[in-house]
């Protein structure tokens, strides 16, 4: 199987690309990327879940908020993420569930301060199946 | 052969190299370089002068986008620019500013001595490690209700050294005396707040750190005396953190709601990342309501590790904090937008001048500059990596005449955080660091290789350069005694 992700660094800040054989794929990807560079995701077991509903101007942007979502909720809640299910995607609306567990300090070991997804570099590409980019700041 | 920004860039002197604004259509102002040729190659390899044109293009920037020897490739702005727009017909810009708005840099003098501290540090550092909160993920020990957080948005450390926190007299030496007028908690999203509510007196995580150092050169000893730093040997604190996840989130809320207002106010921009709207139009005034509270949430949080690292030597050298001498030198942002007053052209002019990984650095007798430092100008705090040194430096007219009041933040990255961690091990590092005598205590071995020295570039270089071209002036240099990092 092809990879699902890759982490690109630069010099401050890190960038991740995510494939999927549709939009929906790419965009669950993308979160697994993320949550990636904060810890082990095999370190995570999927014990509570997290409802997400977005609306945004454009799909780029709704990639941007999604991510951002999730970060917000890992700040606020302590939880880590690690399966996705995107139950409704188009160009401005996301509804997803997100599986994942409380940080435990005694298992997970976290890497990275995730401060922000950006919209730089930001790309949503849906020739043959779909390839997202994202740039975090860190 | 010639490097390829030789075609390119036309020098100024030494330490002055101009972007022409024929470089890309839609640059409004040409753009202006503070390196030397060394740099230039590594500025050239990162595309940074893509971004130094790109953040020409906003409506309303006057003069130069201008570029500070720390520059590195960021997202949107460069970190280490400069962007000054007319308040009159000109945009803010969130990117200008940055994730962690008032990130920020406060010092500390001490009466103590390397030799007194010395065989104390590493039971400092870990009375230090435990009493400031740290790390991905960490949470304060303080813990303010929903009206006390508006408490804090609204007053900034004058607030909560009201409440125990600090000196009185730790705020004549915070820029903008720890508050920013005009902050309107009413603009902040709910999930800014949320997020600020447990985050408040924490270091976080990153490069961000509490250093005990020690002064090893003085440059200008009238300068320093008046900063209450009198000999070789002395012993200073030098605490650097800001806004924490609130100011991620208010940066977050505000690119989103601006990328839309771009479209609205018809602005053509480069890149998406410097969504921006004019100052004066409903959204560019919530913005810079919105970000003044995180200002003021990142003074207050500096403030509250400020009040901990003196209990800290309080408890160790069983001293009281008037015996140690443990008063605030100065603090300043390098991550914010202020509203400020430049002669241009000979004409008066009331601009808002972004700093995103800048520093003020505002000469004597500045109406802005505490009456303490009046006569020698705005403490600026350059700290370095935890392997060299960082310095104190002091702002001067140039800059007034020059870069709007500012000069470098810091060394500036080189290195990626992975490619840091792949050549290096957090162990070895810290087994370097010891055997320079620095005790280093961090969450993360991880984090400790990511912010080797090797990963940044020379502070002493930087520094110089902005010291030779005029921008700022050293005046005293200090190295790492013991580090706390997230």
């Amino acid at each position: 199987m092809e990879k699902d992700f890759e982490i690109v660094n630069h010099t401050a800040d890190v960038s991740i690309i995510a494939y999927g054989a549709d939009t929906s794929q790419a965009f669950a990807n993308a979160a697994r990327a993320l949550f990636n560079l904060i810890t082990e995701l095999d370190d995570v077991a999927e014990i509570l879940y997290r409802d997400i509903k977005l609306t945004a101007p454009d799909q780029e942007s709704l990639l941007v908020e999604w991510l951002n979502e999730l970060i917000y909720l890992f700040d606020i809640e302590n939880i880590v993420f690690k399966r996705f299910d995107i139950i409704k995607l188009n160009n401005t609306q996301l509804k997803a569930r997100s599986y994942g567990e409380k940080v435990d300090s005694s298992k997970h070991k976290l890497k990275t301060g995730v401060k922000a997804a950006t919209y730089h570099m930001l790309k949503v590409d849906k020739d043959n199946g779909c390839k997202v980019q994202v740039l975090f700041d860190i | 052969m010639p490097a390829p920004w030789q075609e390119i860039l036309k020098k100024i002197d030494d330490y002055r190299w101009e972007i022409p604004q024929s470089y890309k259509q839609g640059m409004l102002v040409p753009g202006l370089i503070f390196a030397n040729e060394a740099m230039l190659n590594h500025i050239w390899e990162e595309q940074v002068f893509q971004q130094v044109a790109n953040v020409a293009f906003l409506p309303g920037i006057v003069d130069h986008s201008l570029a500070m020897p720390d520059i590195h490739w960021g997202y949107g702005f460069p970190i280490g620019g400069v962007a000054a727009t007319r308040v009159k017909d000109g945009v803010i810009s969130p990117g200008g500013v940055g994730f962690d708005i008032n990130c920020g840099v406060r010092l500390l003098r001490t009466n103590l001595t390397e030799e007194e501290v010395r065989p104390k540090i590493e039971q400092l550092v870990a009375e230090l490690f435990v009493n400031i909160p740290s790390g991905v993920g960490s949470e304060g020990k303080i813990r303010v209700n929903k009206k006390e957080l508006d408490e804090v948005l609204t007053k900034g450390s004058p607030w909560i050294i009201e409440k125990g926190y600090g000196e009185a007299e730790d705020i004549v030496v915070t820029e903008e005396e720890g508050c920013m007028k005009g902050a309107n908690p009413d603009k902040v999203s709910s999930k800014a707040k949320k997020r600020g509510i447990p985050q408040l007196g924490t270091l976080g995580s990153g490069n961000h750190f509490v250093e005990v150092e020690i002064v090893d050169e003085i440059y200008d000893r009238d300068a320093a005396t008046a900063m209450g730093i009198n000999e070789i040997g002395q012993v200073l604190v030098l605490i650097h953190t800001g806004s924490r996840g609130f100011g991620h989130q208010v940066c977050t809320d505000y690119v989103a709601l601006l990328g839309e207002a771009v479209k609205r106010y018809g602005i053509n921009l480069p890149d998406r990342q410097l969504a921006c709207a004019p100052i004066n139009s409903p959204e560019g005034q919530d913005y810079l309501q919105a970000m003044s509270c995180a200002a003021n949430y990142a003074w207050t949080n500096r403030q509250c590790i400020a009040h901990w690292a003196r209990e800290c030597f309080i408890k160790v050298f069983s001293k009281s904090q008037r015996e140690l001498g443990m008063e605030q030198v100065y603090d300043v942002c390098h991550n914010i937008a202020k509203i400020e007053e430049y002669t241009i052209e000979g004409k008066k002019e009331t601009l808002c001048v972004h700093r995103k990984g800048a520093t003020r650095a505002f000469p004597a007798g500045h109406s802005d500059v505490p009456n303490i430092y009046k006569n020698i100008g705005q403490p600026v705090l350059i700290p370095g990596d935890m392997g060299r040194c960082s310095y104190v430096a002091l702002g001067t007219e140039i800059a007034m005449k020059e870069s709007f009041g500012s000069t470098c933040h810091g060394a500036g990255r080189v290195q990626s955080r992975s490619a840091a961690k792949r050549s290096l091990r957090g162990a070895d590092v810290a087994q370097a660091l010891a055997a320079r005598g620095i005790t280093v205590k961090a969450g993360s071995m991880a984090s400790l290789a990511e912010e080797a020295s090797q990963a940044y570039k020379d502070v002493n270089e930087v520094v110089d350069i902005t010291h030779m071209a005029g921008i700022s002036r050293k005046v005293v240099r200090a190295v790492p005694l013991g580090v706390i990092k997230g």
